[in-house]
């Protein structure tokens, strides 16, 4: 089934075209990559994907809801989530969980079970009351992603959520999201780890506001004729000089 | 102290109340070398380059910069040093040139001349001399700040993470530019949180929790990694992983790109013993071979002991 499908979806600011025409369809329970150079466009596709920016022209649906007319469903079918704005320093681990779960409608039983749960799954009970200032990073990148997957979305969108964590955080980062798109919840990824690039099912590269490639990384790799995807990052993505 | 020594740390610490920051570091950096502090966020790097630019005094121990003692010889100091914040810190408000004429003029100098030694980075942000520092791309900015923080030829130049959020190509320019400024004689500590990177530098120093853990040269660190590695693949990478989790002589199981690196509790491991393994679990087209490790795999080994 699939989550995603995206026809010619475009964005421009004024002359400028930031997202130019791209189409890609994605299934229920895939990881896709996707990759590009600071400016290529990633970000303003995702603002779109994700319902908080109309597109200029194109057609997109995401969780089966239109971009142009369903914006709000959408965002209740999605979660999200980025290394800058995550959970709030200053609440505790619990309020946070109670804050985003009130956000998304659920009720006070839904969210103390579904705490318990998280808490429990990510041995954090006993930081339960603990402000998200005093935790290690890694603990609330992780603590971000559970939050994230709280209301049960279809999909979830994490943007570069991995960046500046220790190495080993990182791989148990990337355990979570195969634990969740294992479950059938569908996980769209940024980064510019180009060794996370080869863990996701299929990846795409933005360059200059178009999709240059998209597939299963060994099969760019073959097709390319290059030995990893850093290689193929760096020969496809010149970077915007502007 | 080494009369060729660019940087000497001795002990040390800084806390933020209860908070350690810093515990016992200790290193120095010679003369012209390129030197790269590894290690995540929050593992102490931003308080390390903080106390050498002079914007924080250690609570124990003590440090030189060129000779000069970063507390008591803090006036001077700061005029032989270049330092580019983790933090964009130019002034968004002035133009491209604007930005750079001011710390010309702070430090004393003027842009035409050391304008040689900026060159090859300017060239590249002055069809934009004219465009407020606020409206540049990422990667412009990032030139702009290492062209502001070396305008008054510093001898040691600090950069914090000067490449933490910047894409894979614009990553590899920095580094070209770095290797550039080290031909000229600078002196540069360097700090990320990408591992890859750590082999570009003359020496690292993999700090963790406020902690130095080793310091050496790249390919020391390297060798130091003293058990048998074997990279392995097979078709499902997912189960590879769990399968080899699973596994009771595993010892550390890693994802590695495209590959998992595996060490195992045995001192005596053949290949064909784990392929047996993996394909009696039910994974096909695997693929278990010994491989030499990386920086990274040197830094998880030393974060597990």
């Amino acid at each position: 089934m699939k989550i995603i499908e995206a026809q010619r979806l475009t964005r421009k600011f004024g002359d400028f075209v930031a997202v130019d025409a791209i189409s890609f369809n994605v299934e229920a329970g895939e990881i896709l990559g996707f990759l590009g150079a600071n400016g290529a466009g990633k970000t303003t596709a995702i603002k779109m994907l994700t319902g908080l920016l109309s597109p200029t022209s194109g057609d997109a649906t995401v969780a089966g809801f239109d971009v142009y007319s369903q914006p709000e469903k959408i965002k209740k079918s999605i979660g999200y989530m980025s290394q800058r704005f995550s959970l709030y320093e200053d609440l505790t681990v619990a309020e946070n969980i109670r804050f985003y779960g009130g956000i998304y409608g659920l009720s006070a039983r839904q969210i103390s079970t579904r705490r318990d749960d998280l808490l429990e799954r990510l041995d954090l009970g006993h930081a339960r009351d603990d402000r998200i200032r005093s935790l290690p990073l890694g603990w609330r990148q992780k603590l971000a992603f559970s939050v994230a997957l709280l209301h049960e979305p279809r999909i979830v969108f994490l943007d570069e959520p991995t960046g500046g964590v220790d190495p080993i955080t990182r791989r148990q980062f990337w355990d979570m999201i195969y634990e969740t798109a294992a479950r059938g919840i569908t996980v769209f990824v940024t980064t510019h780890y180009m060794d996370e690039a080869e863990y996701c099912d299929r990846i795409s590269i933005m360059v200059d506001g178009r999709i240059e490639a998209i597939g299963q990384p060994a099969d760019l790799k073959k097709s390319f004729d290059v030995a990893s995807v850093d290689e193929l990052f760096v020969r496809l993505a010149r970077p915007v000089q502007a | 102290m080494s009369a060729n020594a660019s940087v000497v740390a001795t002990e040390l610490s800084k806390a933020f109340k209860a908070t350690r920051a810093l515990a016992d570091v200790s290193f120095s950096v010679e003369r012209g070398e390129l030197f790269g502090f590894i290690g995540p966020d929050g593992s102490g790097k931003t308080t390390l380059f903080r106390i050498l630019t002079t914007l924080l005094v250690p609570d124990a121990g003590e440090a030189f910069v060129d000779g000069l003692h970063v507390v008591r010889d803090y006036r001077e100091l700061r005029k032989r040093i270049g330092y580019m914040p983790g933090r964009f810190s130019l002034y968004q408000d002035l133009t491209v040139a604007e930005n750079l004429s001011f710390f010309a003029s702070v430090f004393g100098t003027t842009v035409e001349e050391n304008y040689d030694l900026i060159r090859d980075i300017y060239v590249q942000i002055e069809p934009f001399r004219d465009r407020k520092a606020g409206k540049l791309s990422g990667g412009m900015k990032q030139k702009l700040a290492l062209s502001c923080a070396l305008i008054h030829r510093p001898t040691v130049l600090l950069l914090d993470e000067p490449t933490t959020g910047v894409d894979a190509v614009s990553r590899r320019e920095f580094w070209d530019m770095l290797l550039r400024l080290k031909s000229a004689g600078i002196s540069i500590l360097v700090s990320t949180p990408y591992m890859d990177e750590a082999r570009l530098c003359d020496r690292v120093g993999l700090i963790q929790n406020g902690t130095l853990m080793q310091v050496d040269t790249p390919a020391n660190i390297e060798n130091s990694f003293d058990r048998p590695l074997f990279g392995i693949t097979a078709q499902d990478r997912y189960r590879l992983l769990t399968t080899l989790r699973g596994y009771p002589f595993a010892n550390s199981v890693y994802a590695f790109g495209e590959s998992v690196h595996y060490t195992d509790r045995r001192n005596e491991v053949e290949p064909s013993m784990l392929v047996d393994f993996l394909q009696k679990s039910g994974l096909t087209d695997v693929a278990v071979r010994p491989i030499g490790a990386g920086v990274e795999d040197a830094f998880m080994a030393l974060m597990d002991e």
